[in-house]
């Protein structure tokens, strides 16, 4: 799960993380009022969606207008906040649909010496989290990463004792930082690894992390990612979630307990298993086809988790036909070809559907399915299947 | 031989009271595993599927000499189970449970480590030597007993892989799922060492998928050390980066882990790499045939 920067800020802030004095405003006026309350001479107002790229982003209504903008008046805040607010903003991360901008976050400008880059992050290798570091902050990680290795550092964290002491001191001499800016980092260090911990994040990276001119550290950027498997353990991030930046399907998908991630082609397909649904749609892209989907039922597949699986996937307008891929294992293959027959009876199905299924009583189960009356297509294998609903979506008519 | 478990392996079972817990122990018993006892605090004494159950892991070593053992207890308590099995002295402990928080994993590790103990998963199918022992809730009837041992980080498209082994007459000395969540206990490479030690075993499926870089540590150990036939095939092709596609550790993430390359760097190992799933099993076919 993914928050917005004013939210991660907010959220550091509690564990003592430096951050720009700023609030969250969902109107110009508002914008205006805040650049008041502040009493600054320069503030920022920066859009907040669940992106990033968005200095250099550019609003769909206005090319001109960036999704992060320097203001040094209150009637400049609301001018920048009314060319934001409802608008489109399109970057590197959104794809060309872009992402409309509800919220903006209105911060004290600062004065930067210095942008470094800090990030945690679980290293699987290692098997546990750790602290990366650069001198060159303010520009994508990957890039300095792939071609100067040697100025990113790592800090291997334990994840019981947090950032030792000796860690910070090795990480504030690669860094270049002074007296001040080594007393700064003994603080703010290990606050962002102890929030990284308490929190369950699976990412946090503060780019940049900006030296003042007092040298002294300050996260001018945030971004918080949550383990998902962590979430019954922390109430909060149900407040903290924001629908609007999530796919509508992929939320009721998720309610029903169904792994779902929509993709742009239009085949749909309900498989049993991840690692099973990402070959089925390798399998529909060798044979020429193009997945319109991911979808995991999870490993058993009653009625209503593939009645639910085949609303979601019927709501996607391009889908012209569709693959149930299922291994049965030990549930047995007449069970699910009940439950697919019932389904289908009860969404009313509109395009050809083709089934494989595999496992305990199969030849009963595809019995079943051939003599349901029903316009499912079965198939005998993996290929088999893949050439059918690739051959019945060709013939089918374009949406 | 085999790697792992074998017909002498004693199991117990943590979470046995639970619906999932009891049906496997049910389904393990059935296929001649030696479950010989389950653990549920609070329900020492009792009896389930005709083995007894006790209230901690100890109690269940001290009375049943059980070494190894499967894990059912739900994520907010999994990693408890672990450091359980691990101070009561378990070498090999399967972990079932799926959702634990990758955090949890991170911090029972380090104990497993020292006591020098073999975790598989969590989030996995489990271990399996056919017509042995099965610990797992993979479906006993698509194995054999052979000479392929299979490694994986899925759990369907195991059972796809194991069951095309089967039909092409290609039996099976031990299949592992290694589980989909970021952090598991047992990597590729760890079972490769194994399997170089197993004279049962002539030959090594590995089924990858995109994230992370395990496929292409294997890879590079493979070019170096592993001397047997060894054939694969990598799931996610199609997948778009910065998507986790169900399971937690299967996303791209800054343009690393994409199938493309690990495809690459198993193919310059010497391996077999099947381009679809329907041809896992003759892609191991072919990698056994090159060699004679």
């Amino acid at each position: 799960m993914k928050i917005h920067e004013y939210q991660a800020k907010a959220l550091l802030s509690r564990y003592g993380v430096a951050v720009p004095d700023g609030e969250a405003v969902g109107s110009p006026q508002a914008a205006a009022e805040a650049f008041r309350r502040r009493n600054v001479p320069r503030a920022v107002v920066k859009a907040q969606i669940h992106a990033g790229g968005r200095g250099k982003g550019t609003f769909v209504e206005n090319p001109a207008q960036r999704g992060v903008q320097l203001v040094g008046s209150p009637e400049e805040a609301e001018a920048a906040a009314a060319a934001m607010l409802g608008k489109t903003l399109v970057t590197l991360q959104t794809g060309p649909q872009g992402r409309v901008v509800r919220r903006l976050l209105v911060e004290a400008g600062c004065d930067i010496r210095r942008e470094l880059y800090l990030g945690l992050v679980v290293d699987r290798n290692r098997g546990r989290p750790v602290l990366i570091a650069s001198a060159e902050g303010g520009v994508e990680i990957e890039k300095v990463a792939a071609e100067r290795p040697e100025a990113i550092f790592h800090e291997a964290i334990d994840p019981w004792a947090g950032l030792r002491g000796f860690q910070v001191r090795k990480l504030a001499k690669k860094l270049g930082l002074d007296a001040v800016g080594e007393k700064s980092a003994a603080s703010f260090l290990p606050a962002l690894v102890r929030c990284f911990l308490d929190q369950d994040c699976s990412l946090l990276e503060i780019n940049p992390t900006v030296v003042t001119g007092e040298g002294t550290l300050l996260a001018l950027d945030a971004k918080i990612n949550f383990d998902d498997n962590a979430a019954y353990r922390h109430p909060e991030w149900s407040e903290w979630r924001d629908l609007n930046e999530e796919e509508p399907t992929e939320v009721q998908a998720q309610a029903a307990g169904l792994s779902y991630v929509k993709l742009d082609g239009n085949i749909g397909c309900l498989v049993n298993g991840a690692g099973l649904a990402m070959s089925t749609m390798d399998l529909i892209m060798l044979h020429g086809g193009k997945p319109a989907n991911f979808l995991d039922v999870g490993g058993g597949a009653d009625v209503q988790q593939v009645t639910e699986a085949f609303r979601i996937l019927l709501s996607d307008a391009n889908v012209r036909a569709v693959l149930v891929n299922i291994f049965g294992g030990i549930m047995r293959c007449t069970t699910i070809a009940q439950a697919l027959i019932s389904a289908y009876q009860s969404v009313g199905f509109h395009v050809p559907l083709v089934v494989r299924l595999e496992g305990t009583e199969v030849q009963a189960g595809r019995e079943l399915l051939a003599n349901s009356g029903l316009r499912i297509i079965a198939a005998d294998d993996l290929t088999d299947a893949a050439k059918k609903v690739v051959a019945a979506c060709n013939a089918a008519p374009s949406a | 031989m085999s790697i792992l478990v074998d017909r002498e392996t004693k199991v117990l079972c943590q979470g046995i009271t639970g619906k999932a817990g009891r049906f496997h122990t049910r389904q393990c018993l059935d296929y001649g595993t030696q479950v010989v006892g389950g653990v549920t605090p609070g329900k020492g004494g009792t009896t389930v599927e005709g083995i007894p159950a006790f209230d901690t892991v100890e109690e269940a070593v001290q009375a049943t000499g059980a070494n190894a053992t499967m894990i059912f207890v739900p994520p907010p308590f999994a990693a408890e189970a672990v450091l359980e099995a691990v101070d009561a002295g378990i070498g090999t402990i399967v972990v079932i449970t799926e959702g634990i928080p990758v955090l949890d994993m991170a911090r029972v590790m380090p104990s497993v480590r020292a006591a020098d103990a073999r975790m598989i998963g969590p989030n996995c199918p489990g271990v399996i030597t056919p017509e042995a022992c099965k610990i797992g809730i993979m479906p006993g009837y698509i194995h054999r007993r052979g000479s392929i041992g299979v490694i994986s980080r899925s759990g369907t498209l195991t059972y796809e892989a194991v069951w095309q082994l089967t039909r092409l007459g290609l039996g099976q000395s031990t299949c592992v799922g290694l589980g989909g969540d970021p952090i598991v206990g047992s990597s590729f490479v760890d079972l490769l060492e194994l399997f170089a030690a197993d004279s049962e075993t002539q030959g090594v499926l590995l089924i990858g998928e995109i994230g992370g870089n395990a496929e292409e540590q294997a890879a590079e150990y493979i070019a170096q050390h592993f001397s047997k036939p060894v054939a694969a095939f990598i799931a996610g092709r199609t997948a778009p980066p910065g998507k986790r596609m169900g399971h937690a550790g299967a996303v791209i993430t800054g343009g690393k882990g994409t199938a493309a390359d690990k495809i690459e760097a198993l193919k310059r190992a010497g391996v077999v790499v099947a381009d679809s799933p329907a041809d896992m099993g003759s892609a191991m076919q072919r990698a056994l045939n090159a060699r004679r």
